[in-house]
């Protein structure tokens, strides 16, 4: 009874510590979540809150909603150009850095400074940069490329392809992160492994092949998850560079849009709703496997 | 051979990174009248600070709110997370394995699947339009990471150290306080930085939480800058100004914010 006792005392204090943030996590995550669901399948329009039940009406609404197909097709783009885009750059100055380089530090802060500035700054100075007046407005990115007789018209807002546009800046703030996150893999790989396949006369490229690429799985993945999570998420970057432009718009934009200038509170909780499960399919088994592959290293 | 390819891609790489500040600096040190899109890449004729001072009084007010805002939300996260972290990693109770997860999750939720409800309920409890409640969302927001940066940094903590403590008749709290608080002071920064960058850069809560005069900075910069019709200097130097604290933070600190960037990654 008494050892029972003394265990139990033991552990409540903990638990009493972690307890708030328990609770606040408890309603504002979860609580919220589910919450925002029920909202979902209710008929809130205006500002005034109202909760009779409709079902998947917003859901059927906007599966058949041209407005959403756009965004969707937009976000789809957006996120293989990105996701793509950044790992490449970032895989590829991690490998270039990795036996070190002369002045490494100031690279990596040049590569890495960009994740610092809010995506708001980024956006208005990217706006600049990307404008495609052509002719004598020509500026920015265009006014470069014209040095070397180049005019592109890929980011044009008219253009269909827009939105991959978007996936420059938004590279341009994280590619250093995925650069960082390969870059500490490498360096975690002891030598002897290295050295023990060159003393077995692999060439250098053999030894990334066969050693370096099958330990750098899970960086990998780590990367790809957090670049796929921000990606689906992407608000504030787009709505600095272009507002209120169909061309640019994704589901998290159009939320914004439905539920806080129009009002359309439960039509927005549903969209809010898809891109909730759509992250958590995505996050939910990289948590979990993440903590799995920990305790099985203990 | 090969490495002086390496070092000319690298540093063409850097210099990619760098052009958007070569822009944002040239441009807004010129003077209102030399600017010009068609010429935006051309350094300035003289060196000017009419654009700073003509966007500064707009600016001036979100940058106060936001340093309210960041400073607290910051240094509580922090402290919880310091608490959440040390009891899962060192004095743990049934189900913490559970528990860590579920908190952990709430990092990569997308917070417009949240922000409805939110506003709702700080409606109701009277938070809404004002940096309190703004404050508070940031420190619940914050309360996985600072876990996380926590609870991995002390794992690496010997147990011996938190056993002597025991063995010395420290309770938990005291162990904590006295023990493990000094210790994690490294984790601290990091969590300091990281909170801070993302309260401080946060775009979605400061629209929907607060009213004209709380704005948070990056909401104002947005105001003063993603009109169209804003003139191109006006836009680049407050932007600039908008990101001097979190770039001073980066340049000062970057040592921590690298580790910072790890534990995002779930790695400790």
């Amino acid at each position: 009874m008494s050892k029972l006792k003394r265990r139990i005392g033991r552990w409540v204090p903990g638990l009493l510590l972690v307890s708030p943030s328990l609770v606040l996590l408890g309603v504002f995550v979860y609580g919220f979540i589910g919450w925002n669901i029920k909202i979902s399948v209710t008929d809130w329009k205006g500002q005034l809150e109202t909760d009779n039940y409709v079902g998947l009406f917003w859901y059927k609404q906007l599966f058949a909603d041209e407005t959403f197909h756009n965004d969707a097709r937009n976000l789809l783009i957006f996120t293989l150009v990105f996701i793509l885009g950044s790992m490449s750059v970032g895989l590829l100055l991690a490998l270039l850095m990795d036996k070190g380089v002369r002045g490494e530090n100031i690279l990596r802060s040049i590569y890495l400074f960009p994740m610092g500035i809010s995506f708001i700054a980024t956006g208005i100075v990217w706006r600049w940069l990307l404008n495609s007046d052509p002719g004598e407005g020509t500026t920015g990115v265009n006014d470069l490329l014209g040095l070397v007789g180049v005019h592109s018209d890929w980011h044009k807002s008219d253009s269909q392809w827009a939105i991959a546009a978007i996936a420059l800046p938004a590279g341009w703030a994280l590619s250093g992160y995925v650069m960082a996150l390969f870059l500490a893999g490498l360096r975690g790989i002891p030598d002897e492994l290295r050295e023990a396949a060159r003393v077995d006369g692999a060439t250098e490229f053999r030894v990334y092949w066969h050693v370096v690429r099958p330990m750098m799985y899970p960086v990998l993945m780590s990367a790809l998850v957090i670049l796929a999570h921000i990606s689906l998420k992407t608000f504030d970057l787009i709505y600095a560079i272009a507002p209120l432009d169909p061309r640019t718009e994704t589901p998290a934009i159009f939320m914004y849009l439905t539920a806080f200038r129009g009002n359309f509170y439960a039509r927005g909780a549903a969209i809010a709703t898809l891109l909730f499960f759509a992250i958590a399919v995505v996050i939910v088994p990289y948590i979990w496997y993440s903590i799995r592959k920990e305790r099985t290293a203990r | 051979m090969t490495r002086i390819f390496r070092n000319l891609v690298l540093f063409a790489f850097a210099i990619f990174f760098l052009m958007p500040v070569y822009v944002l600096l040239v441009t807004a040190f010129k003077s209102p009248g030399e600017v010009d899109v068609v010429h935006m890449w051309t350094l300035p004729k003289s060196l000017s600070f009419d654009s700073f001072s003509l966007v500064w009084p707009k600016l001036q007010n979100g940058m106060v709110n936001s340093l309210m805002l960041a400073i607290p939300a910051s240094v509580i996260s922090s402290l919880l997370g310091a608490a959440n972290g040390f009891v899962l990693a060192k004095w743990r109770f049934p189900g913490a394995d559970v528990v860590f997860p579920v908190i952990l999750f709430g990092m990569f939720i997308p917070y417009q699947a949240v922000i409805i409800p939110m506003s709702g309920l700080m409606t109701d409890i009277g938070l809404k339009g004002g940096l309190d409640g703004l404050i508070l969302i940031h420190i619940i927001y914050g309360l996985p990471i600072t876990t996380l940066i926590f609870r991995n940094y002390y794992i690496g903590l010997s147990e011996e150290v938190i056993e002597a403590a025991r063995v010395d008749g420290a309770g938990m709290l005291r162990t904590f306080a006295y023990i493990a608080l000094p210790l994690g002071l490294p984790a601290f920064a990091v969590a300091m930085i990281w909170q801070f960058t993302s309260a401080w850069n946060d775009f979605l809560f400061g629209v929907i939480m607060t009213r004209t005069e709380f704005w948070p900075v990056t909401v104002a910069l947005n105001n003063v800058a993603g009109a169209q019709t804003v003139p191109f200097n006006q836009a680049m130097a407050s932007a600039f100004l908008a990101s001097i604290p979190t770039l001073l933070v980066y340049l000062l600190l970057g040592r921590f914010f690298m580790r910072g960037l790890m534990a995002g990654a779930l790695k400790g």
